[in-house]
């Protein structure tokens, strides 16, 4: 009995880790992509390991285009992300403290607001956005990026008030009979118990918009001002052919801070979701 | 004198300690947000689509019904709603079935597990980024990796993106490969389902697939509702890689619909029209929405109910 259970335990881990690299492999392929020839890369071979080991992509790629190397366009990727992942957390814990915590007038109607630009497909504000931005002059630049995210972004209030449920409300009371006012209560009580929600929301917020390939798309148009997703594609558009190398070597490069981030707090992320105010 | 301005002190905190104005203090960044970025735009959304507006243009003349109209007859337009509806049916399904199944494997009390769950993320880290767009696109080349495969077992080489027929599957796998987030939700659901359930099933007799279907389900049923609607929304804007892994082609066979819109507004200038077409998304996405949450009251057990 205690054999079988024993077996049955390592064919369950043999099988786990061999899906997961199933799972990894392009990952893992680009990777290795990005030591390889372009004449390797094209034949499409299975193997990890370059059969000649070339580590000059990297420095070719990293020259950029039109003398704008990729040290400027991680720059402005770094910039971008950055700081509307602060705001993007800054917002949203006040916003969600207000919906879950405070009764005021009107609470109930904009938090169905809220609801329903959870549920409101981008492209059809997307038009409009671009234009109130076009016509105050905001167009190329880097507000149309990073203002929106000031305001509360609509999924994170949502699980960071999900969250807030799970904190007892006595600690409000407590706080409050020690005379603390509102505002204390966020930034004393609720602030702090709330690491982990926002650590998830930084990791998932990082993520999307070191990613975010759209809106770059939509509101950048000098090279010097691009970031690193709308560089990468460039490797694909120029006229010549796509260096293959070089351009796995970049992407390689580009998906090192949001590995650093996961790393670093992903034993949270799955702390920080809270299920509990999606039971009926 | 010193008296009235402690009062005046006092009353000014009374006013700022009033919840009407806590909360609207707090709930300030988002209705300035929802004022400025959601609500007028979609008026000047609503307002345009029944116009022909271009950028440049000083005028927007209003031509009525005009561009819906010309939607629907529109061949691209009809074709992409089709390769849409098509990409979110066979994506949406498998990605959650997926990520319920991994969630569900992953259960298990070990030190692993952590580490396992990590590395099944992974694709919805990176998976969004235009560097694993191309990526995707180079294993599906005719001579990438997928076909080597193929050879290696014994079947013939595919055209992936050479064919109207097929050039949707890679968009649609790579989708089903980012199940990792829905996956996390369902998992910090698993953790929350009381395992005095699953104790009391064990005395009973029932076996492992029993307490999945009896048990883990029925708890996870709001959760997969939650997960369904979400990922059906994000399936129908999916715009990245249709536009850096295909284009769109060949013969408009992957033009999901974002990047139809976006083509129409931003390529070709068409303002007015990409707006009547958002519309239209808007209407159908809500269609479906509406009708998930119809459904839903047969699938979804609350617990209030037993």
């Amino acid at each position: 009995m205690r054999e079988k259970k024993l077996v049955m335990k390592i064919i369950y881990h043999l099988f786990v880790l061999m899906f997961g690299f199933v799972m990894i492999y392009p990952v893992l392929w680009m990777i290795s992509g990005s030591f390889k020839d372009n004449a390797e890369i094209l034949r499409g071979t299975l193997s990890l390991v370059p059969e000649v080991f070339k580590s000059s992509n990297y420095h070719t790629g990293w020259k950029g285009f039109g003398g704008t190397s990729f040290a400027t366009f991680f720059k402005n990727s770094l910039f971008v992300t950055t700081i509307a992942t602060f705001g993007t957390v800054l917002s949203s814990s006040l916003v969600a403290y207000s919906f879950s915590r405070i009764k005021f007038r009107g609470r109930k109607l904009w938090f169905t607001f809220m609801l329903a630009t959870m549920m409101l497909p981008g492209q059809v504000i997307m038009i409009p956005q671009y234009l109130i931005y076009y016509r105050l002059g905001l167009v190329p630049g880097y507000v149309p990026l990073i203002l929106p995210y000031f305001c509360g972004q609509a999924f994170f209030i949502y699980q960071m008030m999900q969250f807030m449920q799970g904190i007892p409300r006595e600690l409000d009371e407590a706080a409050k009979i020690d005379g603390c006012s509102k505002y204390g209560i966020y930034a004393r009580i609720i602030l702090p118990l709330l690491k982990p929600a926002i650590v998830t929301t930084i990791i998932i917020q990082f993520y999307w918009k070191w990613d975010d390939y759209m809106g770059p798309l939509l509101y950048l148009s000098r090279p010097q001002s691009y970031t690193a997703s709308i560089a990468i594609k460039l490797f694909a558009d120029s006229a010549s052919v796509t260096d293959y190398g070089a351009m796995f070597a970049m992407s390689t490069l580009s998906l090192i801070p949001v590995f650093l981030i996961f790393l670093f707090f992903n034993k949270y992320l799955v702390e920080g979701i809270g299920t509990s105010g999606l039971k009926g | 004198m010193g008296d009235m301005k402690k009062t005046k002190a006092d009353t000014l905190s009374s006013f700022l300690n009033n919840d009407n104005v806590v909360g609207h203090v707090f709930a300030a960044p988002f209705i300035f947000g929802f004022v400025c970025f959601s609500f007028i735009p979609i008026c000047m959304s609503l307002y345009y689509a029944f116009t022909d507006y271009s950028l440049g243009s000083k005028m927007a003349v209003f031509v009525g019904l005009e561009n819906f109209f010309k939607l629907f007859k529109d061949e691209v337009f009809l074709k992409s709603i089709n390769k849409t509806l098509q990409y979110v049916f066979i994506a949406v399904p498998f990605k959650l079935t997926f990520a319920l199944l991994v969630a569900f494997l992953l259960t298990r009390k070990s030190k692993m597990v952590t580490f396992y769950r990590s590395l099944y993320y992974v694709p919805s880290l990176v998976g969004g980024s235009v560097a694993v767009a191309l990526v995707w696109k180079q294993l599906f080349a005719r001579k990438g990796l997928f076909n080597s495969v193929l050879v290696n077992m014994g079947f013939e080489k595919i055209n992936w993106f050479g064919s109207e027929a097929l050039a949707i599957y890679p968009l649609i796998l790579m989708a089903v490969w980012q199940f990792g987030s829905s996956m996390i939700i369902f998992a910090a659901g698993l953790k929350e389902i009381p395992t005095t359930y699953y104790e009391a099933s064990e005395i009973d007799g029932a076996n492992g697939f029993q307490r999945f279907f009896k048990i883990t389900l029925p708890c996870l049923s709001p959760i997969i509702l939650y997960n369904l609607i979400m990922q059906t929304i994000s399936a129908f804007m999916t715009f990245t890689q249709a536009f850096v892994i295909t284009g769109g082609g060949p013969n408009n066979a992957t033009m999901l619909y974002a990047l139809n819109v976006y083509n129409q507004a931003f390529k070709y200038n068409n303002m007015g029209y990409a707006c009547a077409m958002s519309w239209v998304m808007l209407v159908v996405m809500s269609l479906i929405t509406l009708v998930i949450f119809r459904t839903s009251k047969f699938w979804v057990f609350s617990e209030s109910e037993g």
